[in-house]
């Protein structure tokens, strides 16, 4: 009797667990969001970010083609499998037009997997394995904010013609962390720098210490960090705290304005870092942050701002092709030119990668910062086509 | 310079002291996790939330209150350990003589409670907690610059660790304890207040754990997941001490915070597993643990 019990129990709680079931009816263009909602980097994009979807959507006027714009969100929970099901159940089930793909390569990899069979079109957000442009690229998918190939021309190349020229990398060991760190070693090895070595780091370690101290003994003269989130965080303050900032200078490959929010400014301070997208750019991105911050209580990352712009992207191509269609909202992005408060003349490119502007920054010092969220400034700003440097022919959609 | 096994002595002896940092939070987590078990028989899944919980108090002390750290160290685990108390009074203590899933099943669901609403509040990427003025020098150690903050977490924790495993032990108070887990009832008919006294036991576990939280603040940023990572591999230091066995948390605690460090230079990417492939050749070599009695 017992067993039987539990068996109910179970049962119940598995179908409460597995949520309303709203199949939409074919009336509706439903764009779907799926990012990590409450793991490491859920401050990235998260929750804000499907806020900002919302709220693209009704400055489009909360309709399309006649047809009601629906949204749906869930968690990935950074794991690859829950991702992919996901957004197959939706594809089978709801009628998805568009996916809308958060943080983490592996979970987005294998999403764009997802997105070729179901010819359903995907904009990578949050991602930035360069490989969902290359060897993972397919008809269906964009990389629309940064990707590692971009990252990596920003900071180490701005750092390596400052005369840092020898690198040591504290590498997150997975497939964002090992992409990031061969596109720096390669811009490294271009600008006559040397790569002196690396450790392989499991993601969310508690302690870096031993690693960095492992980065000093190399004698380099960069601490490279391709790691992000908390992993970023905790290894510069590990660094500051053991005085390895001293003799070596870090190079963020990947940080985000939330991350130098934690941090604070007293050790972030001088930090070389790439971004797509500042709130503090122009009167463009301050009036869109003024309307976030209201909601959210704090400044927009780059991802936040890349959301907004994608969904717009995306429903201002369904409007002028005329249909949800897969195949023919593909062609007309790719014909489109991006102008809003993200990028000014953004295009997307045959492999699916968005060439649009980056810009190389500095942390300011507390000193130079003047009101609350004033911590960069601006280094260098790249053309698209520098930072996203030419086709590799590795996507065969873009050959050579 | 002279080498051990390829490996430079400066480097061998700066990573033992580094695992002995690790090693004292594992020891101070895990010596919470054995007293609890050994003197009430809960598994405690809810440890590494209130060692969050621990840090939170600190931080939030500091931000709205302007608790300085050295008061923060005594009123966090006070006001964690109360809290501690007031869900073994008002929740545990219907499940005691039921299955010990019971209440591993109702801690690990105040787990996720405790995180999903510091989330909610707070966000995941955290904040950080500066180190104390005093504390914030460095160490020259000639083989390796040594934060001061690092060597002091060392010496509190072997000091809290040595004096816990004292009084439990050691002394009277120790005895009624370890009788009142022996022969509740009998203890009771000596005119001892059981209750108060198993009460008591899980709100110092669980100040322990804060105790280890607000420790941790100045070295890691302070967010809902700080605690969610540690707490599995602290489960694993008390299965390779031995169940409840106290010295044995703190005696395998040190040891695998060490272990772990050689493993970041020889292998770095087995850094996270490798306290599980211990406690997998324990388990099947030595069934009770290390310092358990069969």
């Amino acid at each position: 009797m017992r067993s039987s019990r539990w068996t109910i129990a179970f049962g119940a709680a598995t179908f409460l667990a597995a949520g309303p079931h709203s199949a939409h009816a074919a009336d509706s263009v439903v764009i779907g969001d799926i990012d990590d909602m409450s793991g490491v980097y859920a401050d990235v994009e998260g929750a804000a970010g499907a806020d900002v979807i919302n709220m693209a959507i009704a400055d489009f006027g909360g309709t399309v083609l006649g047809r009601k714009i629906v949204v749906m969100t869930a968690d990935h929970q950074n794991k690859p499998d829950i991702g992919a099901s996901k957004f197959r159940e939706w594809a089978d089930q709801d009628g998805l037009n568009l996916l809308l793909g958060g943080s983490n390569t592996g979970v987005n990899i294998a999403m764009a997997k997802v997105a070729a069979a179901k010819k359903v079109p995907f904009i990578v957000i949050g991602a930035g394995g360069a490989s969902l442009t290359n060897e993972d690229c397919t008809a269906y998918s964009v990389h629309y904010v940064y990707d590692t190939t971009a990252l990596a021309n920003g900071t180490a190349t701005a750092m390596v013609n400052a005369g840092n020229k020898t690198w040591f990398y504290v590498t997150a060991d997975y497939a964002f962390g090992t992409q990031l760190q061969n596109a720096a070693s390669k811009v490294v090895e271009t600008h006559g720098g040397k790569n002196v070595g690396a450790v392989r780091v499991p993601l969310g370690a508690a302690d870096f210490s031993s690693f960095l101290l492992q980065a000093q003994a190399s004698g380099a003269q960069v601490l490279g960090l391709a790691n992000a989130g908390t992993d970023f965080s905790n290894s510069l303050k590990a660094a500051n705290e053991f005085g390895i900032t001293r003799t070596m200078k870090p190079a963020a490959l990947l940080a985000f304005i939330t991350d130098i929010h934690s941090l604070g400014l007293k050790t972030a301070q001088g930090l070389v870092l790439t971004t797509a997208w500042y709130w503090d750019l122009n009167d463009e991105t301050r009036a869109f942050a003024k309307r976030f911050f209201a909601k959210e209580n704090r400044q927009p990352t780059m991802d936040q701002a890349g959301v907004y712009s994608a969904t717009l992207t995306y429903l201002r191509a369904v409007k002028t092709a005329g249909t949800t269609d897969g195949d023919k909202v593909m062609a007309q992005l790719k014909k489109d030119k991006i102008n809003d408060m993200f990028t000014r003349g953004g295009y997307i490119r045959a492999d699916g990668a968005m060439i649009h502007d980056m810009y190389v920054m500095q942390v300011k010092t507390p000193q130079e910062s003047k009101y609350p969220w004033d911590y960069y400034k601006v280094i260098r700003k790249m053309s698209g086509e520098e930072a996203f440097g030419p086709v590799t022919g590795l996507c065969p959609l873009a050959p050579k | 310079m002279s080498t051990v096994l390829g490996i430079p002595v400066p480097v061998i002896l700066g990573q033992l002291t580094l695992g002995l940092v690790n090693g004292s939070f594992y020891a101070l987590l895990s010596l919470g996790l054995a007293v609890i078990f050994g003197l009430m028989g809960v598994v405690n899944f809810a440890h590494g939330a209130f060692y969050t919980l621990g840090a939170f108090a600190a931080l939030l002390g500091l931000q709205y209150l302007g608790i300085n750290y050295w008061v923060a160290l005594l009123l966090a685990p006070l006001a964690v350990g109360l809290l501690g108390v007031l869900v073994e009074r008002l929740l545990l203590r219907h499940l005691y003589g039921l299955d010990p899933l019971y209440g591993l099943l109702l801690t690990f669901g105040l787990a996720l409670i405790v995180q999903g609403s510091l989330h909610q509040v707070f966000g995941a990427s955290g904040q950080s907690y500066p180190v104390p003025e005093s504390l914030s020098g460095v160490l020259n150690l000639h083989f390796m610059y040594l934060p001061l903050y690092r060597a002091w977490v060392i010496l509190a924790s072997v000091v809290v660790c040595f004096s816990t495993w004292f009084v439990i032990e050691r002394t009277p108070l120790g005895a009624t304890l370890r009788a009142a887990t022996e022969n509740a009832p009998l203890l009771q008919a000596f005119g001892v207040n059981v209750p108060l006294l198993v009460a008591a036991t899980y709100g110092g576990g669980v100040a322990l754990a804060a105790l280890a939280g607000v420790l941790a603040s100045p070295v890691v940023l302070v967010n809902s997941h700080m605690g969610t990572e540690l707490v599995i591999v602290v489960f694993a230091v008390v299965v390779i001490g031995g169940m409840g066995s106290i010295l044995g948390a703190i005696v395998s605690g040190l040891v695998l915070g060490v272990v772990e460090g050689f493993t970041k230079v020889i292998y770095p990417e087995a850094s996270n597993i490798v306290v599980f492939v211990i406690m997998a050749l324990v388990l099947v070599l030595r069934p009770a643990g290390l310092f358990g009695r069969e």
